[in-house]
Protein backbone atom coordinates (compact mmCIF):
# COMPACT_ATOMS: atom_id res chain seq x y z
CA UNK A 1 0.00 0.00 0.00
CA UNK A 2 2.45 2.18 0.94
CA UNK A 3 4.44 1.39 -1.72
CA UNK A 4 1.60 1.68 -4.10
CA UNK A 5 1.15 5.65 -2.91
CA UNK A 6 5.07 5.91 -3.39
CA UNK A 7 4.77 4.79 -6.83
CA UNK A 8 1.68 7.13 -7.86
CA UNK A 9 3.42 10.46 -6.42
CA UNK A 10 6.66 9.69 -8.47
CA UNK A 11 4.32 8.65 -11.53
CA UNK A 12 2.52 11.64 -11.24
CA UNK A 13 5.68 13.94 -10.76
CA UNK A 14 5.11 14.62 -7.10
CA UNK A 15 8.74 14.69 -5.28
CA UNK A 16 9.06 13.24 -1.18
CA UNK A 17 10.18 16.08 1.13
CA UNK A 18 13.96 15.44 1.47
CA UNK A 19 16.14 18.31 2.82
CA UNK A 20 19.19 16.23 2.81
CA UNK A 21 21.50 18.05 1.53
CA UNK A 22 25.41 16.28 0.25
CA UNK A 23 27.46 18.92 1.17
CA UNK A 24 27.48 22.55 3.62
CA UNK A 25 27.51 24.58 0.31
CA UNK A 26 24.58 22.89 -1.06
CA UNK A 27 22.71 23.23 2.39
CA UNK A 28 23.65 26.69 3.18
CA UNK A 29 22.58 27.48 -1.26
CA UNK A 30 23.03 31.24 -2.51
CA UNK A 31 23.29 33.91 0.51
CA UNK A 32 22.60 37.45 -0.80
CA UNK A 33 24.66 40.16 0.39
CA UNK A 34 23.09 42.43 3.28
CA UNK A 35 21.67 39.07 5.07
CA UNK A 36 21.36 38.47 8.76
CA UNK A 37 22.21 34.99 9.57
CA UNK A 38 21.83 33.61 13.26
CA UNK A 39 24.48 31.17 14.26
CA UNK A 40 24.01 28.57 17.02
CA UNK A 41 26.92 27.69 19.46
CA UNK A 42 27.55 28.83 23.27
CA UNK A 43 31.47 27.73 24.10
CA UNK A 44 32.68 24.79 22.85
CA UNK A 45 28.83 23.73 22.27
CA UNK A 46 27.03 23.58 19.23
CA UNK A 47 28.77 25.91 16.62
CA UNK A 48 28.14 25.04 12.94
CA UNK A 49 31.52 25.72 11.63
CA UNK A 50 31.36 23.75 8.74
CA UNK A 51 28.37 25.82 7.68
CA UNK A 52 30.25 29.05 8.82
CA UNK A 53 32.93 28.20 6.50
CA UNK A 54 30.46 27.38 3.84
CA UNK A 55 29.32 31.27 4.47
CA UNK A 56 32.84 32.25 4.10
CA UNK A 57 33.16 30.35 0.70
CA UNK A 58 30.36 31.45 -0.43
CA UNK A 59 31.40 34.91 -0.32
CA UNK A 60 28.45 37.00 0.73
CA UNK A 61 29.02 40.35 2.14
CA UNK A 62 27.67 43.23 4.33
CA UNK A 63 25.91 40.68 6.91
CA UNK A 64 24.68 40.91 10.13
CA UNK A 65 25.20 38.11 12.25
CA UNK A 66 23.93 37.00 15.65
CA UNK A 67 25.60 34.77 17.85
CA UNK A 68 25.91 34.58 21.79
CA UNK A 69 29.64 35.63 21.36
CA UNK A 70 32.13 37.23 18.72
CA UNK A 71 34.13 34.75 17.72
CA UNK A 72 37.01 32.84 19.80
CA UNK A 73 40.52 32.05 18.01
CA UNK A 74 40.99 31.81 14.63
CA UNK A 75 38.42 29.73 13.35
CA UNK A 76 34.90 29.57 12.42
CA UNK A 77 32.72 32.54 13.73
CA UNK A 78 36.48 34.36 14.38
CA UNK A 79 37.39 33.23 10.49
CA UNK A 80 33.78 34.60 8.83
CA UNK A 81 35.06 38.30 10.78
CA UNK A 82 38.34 38.22 9.73
CA UNK A 83 37.13 37.64 6.07
CA UNK A 84 35.66 40.90 6.21
CA UNK A 85 32.23 39.76 5.40
CA UNK A 86 30.61 41.08 8.46
CA UNK A 87 29.36 44.64 9.01
CA UNK A 88 27.35 44.05 12.38
CA UNK A 89 27.62 41.30 15.43
CA UNK A 90 24.71 40.95 17.70
CA UNK A 91 25.72 39.07 20.17
CA UNK A 92 25.57 39.07 24.20
CA UNK A 93 29.25 38.55 25.16
CA UNK A 94 31.63 39.60 22.34
CA UNK A 95 34.75 39.50 24.79
CA UNK A 96 36.58 36.20 25.54
CA UNK A 97 40.02 35.66 26.41
CA UNK A 98 40.92 34.83 23.06
CA UNK A 99 38.21 37.12 20.89
CA UNK A 100 41.56 38.76 19.43
CA UNK A 101 40.11 39.21 15.82
CA UNK A 102 36.69 40.51 16.79
CA UNK A 103 38.40 43.30 19.16
CA UNK A 104 40.46 44.21 16.29
CA UNK A 105 38.04 44.66 14.05
CA UNK A 106 35.93 46.68 16.38
CA UNK A 107 38.63 49.00 17.74
CA UNK A 108 39.44 50.04 13.81
CA UNK A 109 35.32 50.80 13.64
CA UNK A 110 35.60 48.25 11.07
CA UNK A 111 32.73 46.44 12.56
CA UNK A 112 29.65 47.52 14.62
CA UNK A 113 28.11 45.96 17.77
CA UNK A 114 24.94 46.02 19.00
CA UNK A 115 24.97 44.12 22.80
CA UNK A 116 22.03 42.24 24.02
CA UNK A 117 21.51 40.70 27.25
CA UNK A 118 21.39 37.25 26.68
CA UNK A 119 17.94 36.22 27.42
CA UNK A 120 16.83 39.11 25.65
CA UNK A 121 18.89 37.83 22.75
CA UNK A 122 16.88 34.82 22.90
CA UNK A 123 13.30 35.92 23.38
CA UNK A 124 14.13 38.32 20.57
CA UNK A 125 14.52 35.63 18.75
CA UNK A 126 11.89 33.77 19.73
CA UNK A 127 9.43 36.33 19.49
CA UNK A 128 10.85 36.17 15.90
CA UNK A 129 9.97 32.70 15.06
CA UNK A 130 6.39 32.75 17.30
CA UNK A 131 5.33 36.08 15.33
CA UNK A 132 5.60 38.26 18.07
CA UNK A 133 5.58 41.86 17.20
CA UNK A 134 7.65 43.14 20.31
CA UNK A 135 7.87 42.28 24.19
CA UNK A 136 7.88 44.09 27.10
CA UNK A 137 10.85 42.62 28.84
CA UNK A 138 12.36 43.77 32.84
CA UNK A 139 15.78 42.68 31.92
CA UNK A 140 17.68 46.03 30.97
CA UNK A 141 15.44 48.28 32.42
CA UNK A 142 17.16 51.63 33.53
CA UNK A 143 20.47 50.48 32.46
CA UNK A 144 22.32 51.79 29.48
CA UNK A 145 21.50 48.54 27.18
CA UNK A 146 17.88 50.22 27.34
CA UNK A 147 18.91 52.95 24.39
CA UNK A 148 18.32 52.76 21.10
CA UNK A 149 21.63 53.20 18.83
CA UNK A 150 21.44 56.67 18.40
CA UNK A 151 21.32 57.04 22.77
CA UNK A 152 17.18 57.56 22.60
CA UNK A 153 15.83 55.23 25.85
CA UNK A 154 13.55 52.57 24.45
CA UNK A 155 10.32 52.69 25.09
CA UNK A 156 9.03 51.50 28.85
CA UNK A 157 5.88 50.65 30.73
CA UNK A 158 5.01 49.67 33.83
CA UNK A 159 3.30 46.86 34.20
CA UNK A 160 1.53 45.47 37.54
CA UNK A 161 4.29 47.03 39.61
CA UNK A 162 7.31 46.37 37.64
CA UNK A 163 8.93 48.31 35.08
CA UNK A 164 9.37 46.89 31.76
CA UNK A 165 11.71 47.69 28.14
CA UNK A 166 10.08 47.64 24.97
CA UNK A 167 11.90 44.68 22.43
CA UNK A 168 11.37 43.87 19.53
CA UNK A 169 11.93 40.55 17.35
CA UNK A 170 15.54 39.40 15.82
CA UNK A 171 14.64 37.84 12.19
CA UNK A 172 17.33 36.15 10.62
CA UNK A 173 17.57 35.56 6.79
CA UNK A 174 18.92 31.99 7.50
CA UNK A 175 20.14 30.16 10.63
CA UNK A 176 23.13 27.94 10.76
CA UNK A 177 22.75 25.45 13.87
CA UNK A 178 24.21 22.78 14.81
CA UNK A 179 22.10 19.42 15.72
CA UNK A 180 23.11 15.98 16.66
CA UNK A 181 20.28 13.54 14.06
CA UNK A 182 18.17 14.44 11.53
CA UNK A 183 15.95 12.86 9.01
CA UNK A 184 15.13 13.87 5.61
CA UNK A 185 11.57 15.71 6.52
CA UNK A 186 13.98 17.72 8.81
CA UNK A 187 13.12 16.84 12.13
CA UNK A 188 15.63 17.11 14.70
CA UNK A 189 17.17 16.50 18.09
CA UNK A 190 20.47 17.53 19.76
CA UNK A 191 23.13 16.77 22.40
CA UNK A 192 23.46 18.01 26.13
CA UNK A 193 24.14 21.80 26.29
CA UNK A 194 24.86 21.83 22.39
CA UNK A 195 20.90 22.63 22.14
CA UNK A 196 21.57 26.31 23.36
CA UNK A 197 20.30 28.43 20.87
CA UNK A 198 19.84 26.17 18.04
CA UNK A 199 16.09 25.21 18.76
CA UNK A 200 14.90 28.90 18.80
CA UNK A 201 17.04 30.46 16.26
CA UNK A 202 15.40 27.90 13.74
CA UNK A 203 12.49 29.57 14.61
CA UNK A 204 13.63 32.37 13.80
CA UNK A 205 14.43 32.65 10.16
CA UNK A 206 13.47 32.07 6.72
CA UNK A 207 15.67 29.43 5.71
CA UNK A 208 17.32 27.01 9.04
CA UNK A 209 20.36 25.15 8.07
CA UNK A 210 21.31 22.24 10.51
CA UNK A 211 24.68 19.91 10.23
CA UNK A 212 23.97 16.44 12.40
CA UNK A 213 26.14 14.04 13.34
CA UNK A 214 23.40 11.35 11.99
CA UNK A 215 21.00 10.88 9.18
CA UNK A 216 17.82 8.21 10.27
CA UNK A 217 15.40 7.02 8.05
CA UNK A 218 11.91 8.89 8.45
CA UNK A 219 10.11 7.33 11.96
CA UNK A 220 12.93 6.56 13.34
CA UNK A 221 13.53 9.28 15.93
CA UNK A 222 10.80 9.15 17.85
CA UNK A 223 8.77 11.68 18.29
CA UNK A 224 8.57 12.26 21.99
CA UNK A 225 12.02 13.16 21.87
CA UNK A 226 12.10 15.22 18.49
CA UNK A 227 13.10 18.92 19.75
CA UNK A 228 12.99 20.81 16.32
CA UNK A 229 9.84 19.69 14.08
CA UNK A 230 11.20 20.07 10.41
CA UNK A 231 9.25 22.60 9.73
CA UNK A 232 11.64 24.90 10.89
CA UNK A 233 14.17 23.39 8.66
CA UNK A 234 15.03 23.57 5.06
CA UNK A 235 17.80 21.91 5.05
CA UNK A 236 20.28 19.15 6.69
CA UNK A 237 23.44 17.69 6.40
CA UNK A 238 25.91 15.31 8.01
CA UNK A 239 29.34 16.26 9.39
CA UNK A 240 31.92 13.59 11.09
CA UNK A 241 31.65 13.66 14.88
CA UNK A 242 35.56 14.44 14.81
CA UNK A 243 36.09 16.39 11.89
CA UNK A 244 34.18 19.43 14.53
CA UNK A 245 36.25 20.62 17.57
CA UNK A 246 32.74 21.95 18.76
CA UNK A 247 30.85 19.58 20.20
CA UNK A 248 33.47 16.61 19.63
CA UNK A 249 33.46 14.68 22.56
CA UNK A 250 36.22 14.34 24.26
CA UNK A 251 36.49 10.68 25.23
CA UNK A 252 36.13 9.76 21.20
CA UNK A 253 39.13 12.25 20.55
CA UNK A 254 41.25 10.25 23.00
CA UNK A 255 40.20 6.91 21.75
CA UNK A 256 40.86 7.87 18.38
CA UNK A 257 44.01 8.73 19.07
CA UNK A 258 44.55 5.60 21.03
CA UNK A 259 43.18 3.80 18.12
CA UNK B 1 41.78 48.26 64.41
CA UNK B 2 42.34 44.22 64.58
CA UNK B 3 40.12 42.40 66.40
CA UNK B 4 38.30 40.50 63.71
CA UNK B 5 39.36 38.24 60.43
CA UNK B 6 37.66 38.28 57.46
CA UNK B 7 36.18 35.77 56.14
CA UNK B 8 38.52 33.54 53.48
CA UNK B 9 36.89 32.84 49.72
CA UNK B 10 35.97 29.23 51.46
CA UNK B 11 34.35 30.64 54.39
CA UNK B 12 32.41 33.23 52.28
CA UNK B 13 31.31 30.54 49.96
CA UNK B 14 29.79 28.49 52.87
CA UNK B 15 28.07 31.49 54.35
CA UNK B 16 26.34 31.33 51.16
CA UNK B 17 25.79 28.05 51.22
CA UNK B 18 24.06 27.84 54.53
CA UNK B 19 21.03 30.01 53.64
CA UNK B 20 20.01 27.99 50.58
CA UNK B 21 17.01 25.94 51.59
CA UNK B 22 15.48 22.19 50.78
CA UNK B 23 14.70 22.28 47.14
CA UNK B 24 15.53 25.45 45.94
CA UNK B 25 16.60 25.99 42.32
CA UNK B 26 19.58 28.14 42.26
CA UNK B 27 22.12 29.78 39.60
CA UNK B 28 25.36 30.44 40.40
CA UNK B 29 26.73 32.81 38.94
CA UNK B 30 30.53 32.69 36.88
CA UNK B 31 33.30 33.16 39.38
CA UNK B 32 33.59 33.08 43.36
CA UNK B 33 29.68 32.38 43.04
CA UNK B 34 30.72 28.39 41.86
CA UNK B 35 32.67 27.51 45.07
CA UNK B 36 29.00 27.68 46.83
CA UNK B 37 28.44 24.21 45.05
CA UNK B 38 30.96 22.69 47.06
CA UNK B 39 29.41 23.76 50.32
CA UNK B 40 25.97 22.91 50.51
CA UNK B 41 24.95 21.62 53.39
CA UNK B 42 24.42 17.75 54.02
CA UNK B 43 20.72 16.30 53.47
CA UNK B 44 20.35 19.54 51.16
CA UNK B 45 19.15 18.61 47.72
CA UNK B 46 19.36 21.72 45.57
CA UNK B 47 19.29 21.75 41.55
CA UNK B 48 21.86 24.05 40.20
CA UNK B 49 20.99 25.90 36.94
CA UNK B 50 23.18 26.57 34.17
CA UNK B 51 21.65 29.52 31.89
CA UNK B 52 23.22 27.61 28.64
CA UNK B 53 20.66 24.75 29.10
CA UNK B 54 20.96 23.19 32.26
CA UNK B 55 19.26 21.57 35.38
CA UNK B 56 20.69 19.29 37.65
CA UNK B 57 24.24 20.28 36.57
CA UNK B 58 26.63 18.39 38.78
CA UNK B 59 30.52 19.07 39.26
CA UNK B 60 33.11 18.84 36.44
CA UNK B 61 34.23 15.25 35.51
CA UNK B 62 37.55 13.62 35.92
CA UNK B 63 39.73 15.20 32.72
CA UNK B 64 39.28 12.15 30.14
CA UNK B 65 35.71 12.29 30.76
CA UNK B 66 35.20 16.34 29.80
CA UNK B 67 32.41 16.36 26.89
CA UNK B 68 32.27 19.85 25.09
CA UNK B 69 28.84 19.52 24.91
CA UNK B 70 28.26 19.25 28.04
CA UNK B 71 29.41 22.81 29.97
CA UNK B 72 28.32 25.74 31.86
CA UNK B 73 27.57 29.29 31.21
CA UNK B 74 31.55 29.77 32.29
CA UNK B 75 32.29 27.12 29.89
CA UNK B 76 34.05 24.86 31.61
CA UNK B 77 33.22 21.12 31.07
CA UNK B 78 30.46 20.00 33.93
CA UNK B 79 28.37 16.79 34.87
CA UNK B 80 24.62 16.02 34.38
CA UNK B 81 23.38 14.61 38.04
CA UNK B 82 20.57 12.12 38.05
CA UNK B 83 17.22 14.21 37.06
CA UNK B 84 19.16 16.47 35.09
CA UNK B 85 17.48 18.20 32.22
CA UNK B 86 18.49 19.98 29.29
CA UNK B 87 16.37 23.17 27.17
CA UNK B 88 17.09 25.48 24.47
CA UNK B 89 18.15 29.18 25.63
CA UNK B 90 14.35 30.95 25.50
CA UNK B 91 13.48 28.17 27.87
CA UNK B 92 16.78 28.58 29.60
CA UNK B 93 15.85 32.94 30.31
CA UNK B 94 11.96 31.38 30.92
CA UNK B 95 13.47 30.52 33.60
CA UNK B 96 14.88 33.39 35.24
CA UNK B 97 12.37 36.10 33.47
CA UNK B 98 9.70 33.81 34.66
CA UNK B 99 10.18 33.95 38.64
CA UNK B 100 10.87 29.68 38.18
CA UNK B 101 14.57 30.45 39.84
CA UNK B 102 14.67 30.58 43.54
CA UNK B 103 18.22 31.58 44.32
CA UNK B 104 20.58 33.80 41.50
CA UNK B 105 23.86 34.21 43.85
CA UNK B 106 26.32 36.80 42.00
CA UNK B 107 29.71 39.02 41.80
CA UNK B 108 29.58 42.40 41.91
CA UNK B 109 31.49 45.78 41.49
CA UNK B 110 29.14 47.72 43.70
CA UNK B 111 26.20 47.63 45.17
CA UNK B 112 23.60 50.43 46.39
CA UNK B 113 21.88 50.31 49.79
CA UNK B 114 18.48 49.82 48.00
CA UNK B 115 19.47 46.92 45.97
CA UNK B 116 21.03 48.35 42.72
CA UNK B 117 23.47 46.32 41.27
CA UNK B 118 26.51 47.24 38.89
CA UNK B 119 28.21 44.20 37.82
CA UNK B 120 28.99 44.34 34.32
CA UNK B 121 30.86 47.03 32.93
CA UNK B 122 33.32 49.54 34.77
CA UNK B 123 32.53 52.04 32.10
CA UNK B 124 36.03 52.15 30.98
CA UNK B 125 37.01 54.12 28.46
CA UNK B 126 37.82 51.74 25.58
CA UNK B 127 36.75 48.73 26.76
CA UNK B 128 34.63 46.52 25.11
CA UNK B 129 31.38 45.67 26.13
CA UNK B 130 30.00 42.82 27.35
CA UNK B 131 27.26 41.61 29.56
CA UNK B 132 26.28 38.51 28.62
CA UNK B 133 23.12 36.77 31.03
CA UNK B 134 24.10 39.33 33.99
CA UNK B 135 20.75 41.48 33.31
CA UNK B 136 18.68 38.49 33.54
CA UNK B 137 19.71 36.65 36.44
CA UNK B 138 19.97 40.02 38.05
CA UNK B 139 16.09 40.32 37.72
CA UNK B 140 14.81 37.18 37.33
CA UNK B 141 15.37 35.07 40.29
CA UNK B 142 12.66 35.16 43.01
CA UNK B 143 16.15 36.11 45.05
CA UNK B 144 19.03 37.84 43.82
CA UNK B 145 22.36 37.52 46.07
CA UNK B 146 25.24 39.39 46.17
CA UNK B 147 28.18 37.69 46.80
CA UNK B 148 31.64 40.15 47.55
CA UNK B 149 34.78 41.14 49.62
CA UNK B 150 33.07 44.66 51.31
CA UNK B 151 35.85 46.88 50.09
CA UNK B 152 37.73 46.92 47.00
CA UNK B 153 41.71 46.19 47.06
CA UNK B 154 41.74 50.41 47.56
CA UNK B 155 39.54 50.05 50.83
CA UNK B 156 37.13 51.67 49.49
CA UNK B 157 33.38 50.32 50.44
CA UNK B 158 31.60 48.37 47.29
CA UNK B 159 28.43 48.85 49.32
CA UNK B 160 27.82 52.69 48.00
CA UNK B 161 24.56 54.92 48.42
CA UNK B 162 23.97 55.53 44.63
CA UNK B 163 26.07 52.86 41.91
CA UNK B 164 28.85 55.04 39.65
CA UNK B 165 29.28 52.47 37.32
CA UNK B 166 26.81 51.06 34.91
CA UNK B 167 23.70 49.70 36.86
CA UNK B 168 22.64 45.94 35.66
CA UNK B 169 19.36 46.20 37.79
CA UNK B 170 17.53 48.41 39.73
CA UNK B 171 16.40 47.74 43.01
CA UNK B 172 17.07 43.66 42.49
CA UNK B 173 20.22 42.77 45.73
CA UNK B 174 18.17 41.48 48.30
CA UNK B 175 21.09 40.15 50.17
CA UNK B 176 25.02 41.12 50.36
CA UNK B 177 27.21 38.44 51.84
CA UNK B 178 30.71 39.63 52.20
CA UNK B 179 33.47 39.26 53.76
CA UNK B 180 33.32 40.91 56.94
CA UNK B 181 29.06 40.65 57.09
CA UNK B 182 26.11 39.36 55.58
CA UNK B 183 23.93 42.83 54.97
CA UNK B 184 20.31 43.12 53.43
CA UNK B 185 19.18 45.56 50.80
CA UNK B 186 16.06 47.21 51.81
CA UNK B 187 13.81 50.19 50.70
CA UNK B 188 15.00 51.54 53.95
CA UNK B 189 18.74 51.44 53.50
CA UNK B 190 21.40 48.28 54.98
CA UNK B 191 19.87 46.14 57.64
CA UNK B 192 22.54 43.90 59.35
CA UNK B 193 22.20 39.96 59.22
CA UNK B 194 25.42 39.17 60.74
CA UNK B 195 28.95 40.04 60.66
CA UNK B 196 32.13 38.40 61.68
CA UNK B 197 33.08 37.74 65.19
CA UNK B 198 35.20 40.76 67.13
CA UNK B 199 33.70 43.63 64.25
CA UNK B 200 32.37 46.49 65.97
CA UNK B 201 29.46 47.63 64.36
CA UNK B 202 30.64 51.69 64.58
CA UNK B 203 33.75 50.18 62.77
CA UNK B 204 31.89 48.13 59.87
CA UNK B 205 29.72 51.58 59.31
CA UNK B 206 32.88 53.14 59.21
CA UNK B 207 34.21 50.99 56.43
CA UNK B 208 30.71 51.17 54.79
CA UNK B 209 30.39 55.13 55.07
CA UNK B 210 26.79 54.33 55.74
CA UNK B 211 24.60 53.70 58.41
CA UNK B 212 23.46 49.80 59.07
CA UNK B 213 20.54 49.45 60.90
CA UNK B 214 20.15 46.39 63.22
Amino acid sequence: MACCVVLCCVVMGYQMIDKVALSAAEALGPVQDGSTILIGGFGTAGIPNELIDALIQCGAGGLTVVNNNAGSGDTGLAALLQSGQVKKVICSFPRTGDSWVFESLYRSGKIELELVPQGNLAERLRAAGAGVGAFFTPTGYGTELARHADGRWKETRHINGKDYVLEFPIRGDVALIKAEAGDRWGNLTFRKAARNFGPVMATAAKRTIATVHEIVALGQLNPEVIVTPGIFVSKIVKIERLATQSGAVKRATCEEHRA
Amino acid sequence: MSGYSKRTKQELAQRVAQDIFDGAYVNLGIGQPTLVANYLPEGVEVVLHSENGILGMGPAPAMEDEDYDLINAGKQPVTLLPGGAFFHHADSFAMMRGGHLDISVLGAFQVSVTGDLANWSTGEAGAIPAVGGAMDLAVGAKQTWVMMDLLTKQGVSKVVSVCTYPLTGIGCVKRIYSDLATLECTTDGLKLIDKVQGLEHTELERLLGLPVQT
